[in-house]
């Protein structure tokens, strides 16, 4: 997330909310077990939206190129992806939205993946009417959906390493080369770990310390 | 090693634990004991006098116990820092003091016995965690024979035998007579792979170690006949399959099959060993003079401390869970947390590396801006609502709320760089005053409204936790693991949002079924939000109970970002108490919140 403090909209917001929903098919990973054209149908005639797109792969290139086309085109300000889990992408959109002036804030997603047609793989009839719901309940929230600003904090330049065994000692030594103070706090009375009381190791056959 | 102790800009902190994390990303304020080595660090020399005086005896850690060393000692003679260390729990100088015959000896007198544990305060923007395995015991199950007979080995003490720095000088011979051995097995799997014995897991390494160690022996010791019983043989890596394809052009027998027996011939202490050879197809018994157990890696046993002390995640195998095994694999789930080497699973020195290395460089994407964003999750008062009661401030795991005083009706305030946005204060007040951004009563009530507005009684909704309950809902999806369609999930940044009023109106709006779910106790990623999750729930339960409403029908479960599982199997249980709600009760409730609102 490098998005930078969120002042003021870019695209001034038209009244109402005008909500674009994208109905990602994720290749078979969505669409094998959810009609997703009838998903799409459905969020088409939810209040509030004036927008509804299915795409393959809504987090691909042309899949982010079309959400932020039709931000400018359907002046939408409000955006629903019905796809993975925000977990994964929330990132991702908040970011492609702001790229055309959208506050990141007013994206919601709607996990159609992880907790619909991954779990429900065998009734395709089921996962349909969960996966409507679920984009309904999403849009249902995009709609009160209000622009945020983030605040920024100050960062301390400096890193602590927790264990000095080859990891530890790599990371200390990459964080130290590039400038960075770094503490490296070790249990035992020496730093080695396991790879010290090796005494060849593989695929080098070389020493160990 | 020697590097990092000539640095300029790493301060090693060696013999030193760490007790205390608080802050956030970018403000991390750590405190470290630095434990009394009762020898000054900086001035030893690390001349070794100190050691011929020492009277107490002890098994050498470094050197697997094959050899002794004192209650003064070096690790080993490589060690950063290149200090002597007194194990004070076995030195025999102390209160009173009974020797001292080291202090009298050391020409520098860098030994004080009245050195104290020191707590150094750090302040740093980034963690890594690095800390490492433990090697399988195979004491515990007495694997192979391992705790009867003295030339069954693992793989650990065979590092330190054939070493020139080991107990032996190098000179490579089996434990009960100190001859060479002329036929040695090496066993594989031995505390991997197998649900019975150890871990379910493999360990990654063993294969490609016990395929150096034959190329060790072939160099030095020709004359060694070697076997190596094996379940399959993994030389995935790069340059693996070569190495594999040397020891056995060297004459190194591999035979599939492990070992059903071992037994010890009393008269030469040979190790017989029965296996069935599956390549074969035929019952083998082989004679060896020496058994080398391959033996697997497992999670550090302090590893719930760090979890603890970081808010961390474990996968059910005990090692730390990483943001996304695939796109986020060194980062967790505590932003600015990141992860190298054995802490996330069992790997080998180049793949240790090479995290190390990616942690090192995601850890830098934060440290090299002065200023990051933090999410806008925190909380707004309503001051004229507000009425000083001061339940917000008390509820904050982090002290954000501040100046809040009923007495003196003193409103609150919020220290927003405090406020890490659980929300737990949002839930809590009684009048409503605190508003969370982007996760206000408002929204979720839009939420619940919608998903309850069509055919309610066939739904549960359930609240989850960003951090574990909602991810262990991912994980369940990612595992395909297959359950009941009626869940409806929210996500809530922490459980200790979820309100009375968000969990009453969903029953008002006819929900047959709630369950509020959040992370293990000790895991809860805003320090101890979830523990008001618990008292409200049973406050509620309660509440229920008097108004005549099944407790049953809220649930409350803790489900971490590991377990898929277990969010299936509630998301069946769940459906099972749902067919059970009948609709009249469903209208009992809805009748009774509809009077009590």
């Amino acid at each position: 997330m490098l998005y930078r403090p969120l002042g003021k909209e870019v695209i001034g917001l038209p009244e109402g909310e005008r909500i674009g929903v994208f109905v990602c098919e994720c290749g078979l990973n969505i669409a094998g077990s959810v009609d997703c054209e009838a998903v799409r149908d459905y969020a088409e005639r939810l209040p509030g939206v004036a927008l509804a797109v299915r795409n393959r792969y809504t987090c691909s290139d042309p899949g982010q190129e079309e959400i932020k086309k039709a931000i400018v085109e359907h002046h939408l300000n409000r955006v629903v992806v019905a796809s993975c889990t925000p977990r994964l992408h929330e990132p991702t959109f908040r970011k492609c939205i702001y790229d055309v002036g959208l506050n990141p804030y007013l994206l919601e997603m709607a996990n159609i993946r992880e907790q619909c047609s991954w779990v429900h793989l065998h009734d395709r009839e089921a996962a349909t009417a969960k996966a409507k719901d679920i984009v309904k309940i999403a849009v249902a929230r995009a709609r009160l959906l209000e622009p945020q600003v983030e605040m920024e904090v100050p960062v301390t330049k400096a890193a602590l390493v927790i264990g000095g065994g080859v990891a530890g000692i790599q990371a200390a030594l990459d964080l130290a080369d590039a400038g960075h103070q770094v503490y490296l706090v070790e249990k035992e009375p020496s730093i080695g770990g396991k790879m010290a009381q090796l005494n060849k190791t593989f695929p080098t056959m070389d020493c160990s310390i | 090693m020697m590097d990092v102790g000539r640095h300029p800009r790493i301060k090693l902190l060696a013999y030193s634990e760490v007790e205390e994390v608080s802050g956030y990303v970018g403000n991390f304020r750590v405190k470290v004991r630095k434990k009394a080595r009762y020898v000054d660090e900086e001035e030893c020399t690390a001349c070794g006098d100190c050691v011929d005086v020492c009277p107490v005896i002890m098994p050498d850690e470094y050197q697997m116990g094959l050899s002794s060393r004192r209650a003064i000692y070096i690790p080993f003679p490589q060690a950063v820092p290149s200090s002597y260390t007194i194990n004070i729990e076995e030195c025999l100088g102390v209160q009173p003091i009974a020797c001292g015959k080291c202090a009298e000896k050391c020409d520098k007198g860098c030994i004080d016995f009245d050195m104290k544990d020191e707590i150094v305060e750090l302040e740093v923007g980034t963690i890594i965690v690095a800390v490492g395995m433990e090697v399988y015991d195979p004491t515990l199950l007495d694997e192979y024979g391992y705790t009867r007979f003295e030339n069954v080995i693992t793989t650990l003490e065979f590092e330190r035998l054939v070493d020139s720095g080991g107990p032996l000088g190098g000179r490579f011979a089996r434990p009960t007579d100190g001859r060479v051995p002329k036929r040695i097995g090496f066993i594989q799997c031995v505390g991997s792979r197998t649900e019975r014995r150890g871990n379910s897991y493999c360990s990654n390494i063993c294969c490609m170690n016990t395929v150096k160690d034959s190329l060790l022996l072939r160099d030095h010791y020709p004359e060694i006949d070697i076997t190596v019983f094996y379940l399959d043989m993994r030389a995935f890596g790069k340059g693996f399959e070569d190495l594999y394809k040397r020891s056995k052009d060297a004459g190194v027998r591999y035979v599939r099959g492990l070992p059903g027996e071992v037994k010890e011939d009393p008269e030469t202490r040979n190790l017989l060993v029965t296996v069935e050879n599956t390549t074969a197809g035929r019952l083998e018994e082989h004679e060896l003079d020496m058994l080398v157990l391959s033996v697997g890696l497992e999670p550090r046993e302090d590893s719930k401390t760090v979890q603890q002390l970081l808010s961390l995640s474990r996968t059910s195998d005990g090692f730390f869970l990483e943001s996304h095994p695939k796109l986020k694999p060194v980062d967790t789930p505590t932003r600015g947390v990141f992860l190298a080497g054995c802490a996330e699973g069992p790997k080998d020195i180049k793949e240790s590396v090479t995290q190390a290395s990616a942690a090192a460089a995601r850890a830098q994407i934060i440290l090299n801006q002065d200023k990051i964003p933090i999410e806008a999750i925190t909380p707004m008062i309503d001051l004229d609502l507000c009425n000083f009661c001061g339940r917000c401030a008390r509820v904050c795991p982090y002290g954000a709320i501040v100046d809040v005083d009923p007495k003196r009706k003193v409103s609150p305030r919020v220290i927003e760089a405090a406020c890490a946005g659980c929300g737990t204060c949002s839930a809590e007040c009684p009048v409503g005053a605190i508003t969370q951004r982007h996760f206000g009563d408002e929204q979720f009530f839009a939420q619940l409204e919608a998903m309850l507005g069509e055919g309610p009684e066939e739904k549960i909704v359930v609240f989850a936790c960003h951090w574990c309950s909602y991810p262990g809902g991912d994980m369940a999806g990612v595992s395909r693991l297959q359950y009941p369609p009626s869940a409806r999930v929210i996500r809530t940044m922490c459980s200790g949002r979820t309100g009375e009023r968000l969990i009453l109106r969903a029953f008002a709006l006819g929900a047959p079924m709630v369950l509020v779910s959040g992370c293990h106790f000790a895991d809860c990623h805003y320090i101890n939000a979830n523990r008001w999750t618990q008292r409200r729930v049973e406050r509620l339960w309660d509440r229920l109970e008097r108004a005549g409403i099944r407790p049953e029908r809220l649930q409350l479960e803790w489900i971490s970002a590991a377990e898929g599982q277990k969010f299936a199997r509630v998301m069946g249980e769940l459906e099972e108490m749902r067919k059970k709600v009948t609709p009249e009760e469903i209208e009992y409730t809805k009748q009774v919140l509809a009077e009590k609102a």
